[in-house]
């Protein structure tokens, strides 16, 4: 090392950490936020190329404007009975979020993780999707599913990891995975989904099949190699891939800064990558189907990727195991300036006259009632409690499935672990 | 047919009799790969049925597993098993455990290739042999052939296979079975019996080992490149060893292994990899679990050194027939 006598008069270097403008105590402040009037952004031609778009990464695409009406280039027009199954749908997922959280604090199950706040990013870009299109979400598109009819109570007992778990057991809760209703299985492991969505993709256009896929990804996780290597490979092969990037602000603890957002826009990544990119105010139901509709029409019709940022906000903590105030101003969410997707969506319907109170509070009742039902039966097939040997499922499953056929040395393994088990409960 | 030439066949045959087998990598396209291993094949099947991929190993692999929970059958290239690191998290986190973690519901028909091994002067990044860290994954097997007809088979095996298959090409015998001894010439395969491969589609089954010798004094465990050393090894020592071509590493033949212990009394197992946590270690744990009574001493190991490849040095790093003689040796002493 050059000591200091040799390198006289040259400032000493510092490190840049990025620092949120708010932390525990300090009055939240979102003025650095640049906010586009709704209807301000242009809406290219869904055959423009990827070049035409890359002001719009800078901005943000949002059709509600603060009265509820839609407005400009990019209003997808929807007729009232759409915009009312959106609206249920993203009510259906914060219902059945408050349900499962509080399932997790009485003990039925270990985990859970809300996506209070960003359902509109899910439900809204489903509904702008073809039902066989296929979706490799993150553990926050639960929206995707229910937008898509899976069951709930299939649901609950996933997170249940009870005698009725599609996954025998074998998933953290809310770990989805359904092939029949396109929701590919969600990885641990971050950002991993994203380059196998691009080879879905490909596959698919390798086959001449029309289905096309759509990725989702975290803010944080655009850090990691595999994002890299998906959108390089999405704009090298043309994929037919929507790859979204749900800017929530926070990975845990670490806002998005840390995750190279303080600089540029995530949307922007497009740019370097030679595909079309958007940003995407995605508490705006209306904007986020615009977007994904047009994706989805420049994938289908052979004109390769488009990366969307989804600006958003994570209203509650990461997970269950999360406590936001730790490290952020508290009622942050509240704040948020982009509001609330379900409030927005209500506004906007009750603006329209398609919407009232009497029927807002009958489709809480039914959907309450609902999601009750359900849980009642998922319960029914046994929850997981977490200091018994008394597993909610079949125990001798666990062996199944590492190999289509099953090797000698996990047989063995099998019959060990019944020895033990019975040793156990004697 | 060397073994080049049964890894091209293995894919011309299964790329002709399924549409869905596509094969991907670094410069496997127009180029043909870097050791050719797919030559021919993208003039043959088009463009988007053999393709080069950027230089992204975890995009290669990434991307594969997308295609095969599409329904497709890859074949991925890595360029060099030193390579494939970059991918190590998509084939231990996602492909070896995709079938585990959705009950069944996506199954990932996927063949990673890639040439692995030592005796090329390589350096420390050609010549590495990972294969006990995938033996070590839940969900992956991992097949290392030996010789053309075996490579071939047991590839159209793999391809054929419903789970996500690792398939190390000894690329120190790509052109000719090497006995070991650096300043002999290598034999071409053209004289040697395996080397006989049937050209249209047959399959070696994954799994299984094969006796390539039988002898009475002592088992001699190996694969790959190992085979050949330790059979000029015995023939130079005039020892009467069996020798067993193990084939798949990981599910482990081990009945074989173990008729064969419990008829010689004496077990050596020979790998080219670092010795510290290597198969071996394995090898020889099982060995002595289930025939220890049957042993007349100690299994002994002849295996890479514990040290990165040393490209100059690779002939005193390389297990060569004196260290295998002499852990044959040690285990006939007692």
């Amino acid at each position: 090392m050059t000591s200091d006598i040799e390198r006289p008069n040259r400032p000493a270097l510092s490190l840049h950490v990025p620092e949120p403008n708010a932390r525990p105590g300090d009055e939240i402040d979102f003025s650095h936020i640049a906010i586009p009037p709704a209807g301000s952004v242009r809406k290219p031609d869904v055959s423009a190329s990827p070049a035409e778009t890359h002001e719009l990464v800078y901005s943000l695409v949002r059709v509600l404007d603060d009265e509820g009406r839609a407005v400009g280039m990019w209003d997808p027009r929807l007729d009232p009975d759409q915009l009312r199954r959106i609206y249920r749908d993203m009510v259906t997922v914060r219902i059945f979020d408050d349900r499962m959280y509080r399932a997790q604090r009485q003990g039925k199950t270990s985990f859970y993780m809300k996506s209070t706040g960003e359902e509109a990013v899910a439900v809204a870009a489903a509904h702008a999707l073809d039902r066989d299109d296929m979706t490799f979400p993150t553990y926050r598109q639960q929206g995707i599913l229910v937008a898509r009819g899976y069951p709930l109570r299939d649901m609950m007992c996933q997170v249940y990891s009870n005698r009725a778990d599609p996954l025998k057991g074998r998933q953290l809760p809310i770990m989805y995975s359904s092939r029949e209703y396109g929701f590919f299985t969600i990885s641990g492991n971050l950002a991993t989904q994203y380059p196998q969505a691009v080879g879905w993709a490909m596959a698919s256009a390798i086959r001449g099949d029309s289905r096309i896929a759509s990725a989702y990804i975290g803010d944080g996780s655009t850090a990691e190699g595999d994002f890299h290597a998906a959108v390089t490979f999405a704009g090298v092969y043309r994929a037919p891939v929507i790859l979204n990037v749900v800017n929530n602000q926070w990975a845990i603890s670490s806002f998005s800064g840390i995750a190279g957002g303080e600089l540029t826009t995530f949307a922007a990544r497009a740019v370097g990558y030679g595909i079309a990119g958007l940003r995407v105010d995605g508490n705006d139901p209306l904007a986020v189907f615009a977007a994904t509709r047009w994706a989805a029409d420049r994938a289908r019709l052979n004109l390769g990727p488009t990366l969307i940022e989804m600006f958003t906000y994570r209203v509650e903590g990461h997970s269950t195991s999360d406590d936001p105030s730790a490290y952020r101003p508290k009622n942050a969410g509240a704040a948020w300036p982009l509001g609330d997707p379900i409030a927005r969506l209500k506004q906007h319907l009750v603006l329209l006259g398609e919407w009232d109170e009497t029927r807002e509070s009958d489709l809480l009742e039914t959907v309450e009632a609902e999601v009750r039902a359900a849980q009642r039966e998922a319960e029914k097939q046994g929850t997981l409690v977490t200091s018994s040997i008394e597993f909610p499922q079949d125990v001798t499953t666990m062996f199944e499935d590492v190999f289509e056929e099953m090797p000698w040395h996990l047989r063995e393994q099998q019959a060990q672990m019944v020895a033990e088990l019975e040793a156990k409960r004697k | 047919m060397n073994m080049i030439q049964a890894i091209n066949s293995a894919h011309d045959v299964m790329m002709e009799r399924d549409d869905r087998v596509v094969a991907m990598g670094e410069d496997v396209g127009f180029f043909g790969g870097v050791f050719r291993a797919t030559e021919h094949l993208q003039k043959k099947y088009g463009r988007s049925r053999c393709f080069d991929t950027p230089i992204s190993e975890n995009g290669i692999i990434g991307t594969a597993i997308g295609m095969a929970a599409y329904g497709l059958r890859p074949v991925a290239e890595i360029q060099f098993a030193d390579y494939i690191y970059p991918a190590f998290d998509q084939l231990v986190s996602e492909a070896a455990r995709m079938r585990y973690r959705t009950a069944g519901e996506w199954t990932l028909p996927l063949t990673v290739r890639s040439p692995y091994g030592g005796g090329i002067f390589g350096g420390q990044t050609h010549s590495q042999s990972p294969e006990s860290l995938f033996a070590h994954v839940a969900g992956l097997k991992t097949v290392i052939p030996s010789n053309p007809y075996d490579a071939k088979g047991l590839l159209i095996a793999a391809i054929e296979d419903p789970d996500p298959v690792l398939f190390f090409e000894p690329k120190r015998i790509y052109n000719g079975p090497f006995d070991g001894f650096f300043d002999r010439p290598v034999t071409p395969w053209a004289k040697h019996p395996k080397a006989e491969v049937p050209e249209g589609h047959y399959t070696v089954p994954l799994g299984k080992a094969a006796v390539v010798r039988e002898g009475e004094a002592v088992t001699v465990v190996a694969y790959g490149t190992m085979v050949h050393v330790v059979l000029a090894t015995i023939e130079a020592e005039g020892i009467d060893a069996e020798v067993i071509d193990l084939r798949t590493i990981l599910p482990i033949d081990m009945d074989t292994i173990e008729a064969s212990v419990k008829k010689t009394g004496r077990c050596v197992v020979v790998h080219e990899a670092t010795r510290t946590g290597g198969f071996g270690g394995e090898l020889s744990a099982l060995v002595q679990e289930r025939c220890f009574y049957h042993l007349e001493a100690p299994v002994q190991r002849a295996t890479g050194f514990d040290t990165p490849y040393p490209h100059s040095l690779e002939w005193a790093y390389f297990p060569g027939p004196i260290r295998i003689g002499t852990a044959i040796k040690k285990a006939l002493e007692v």
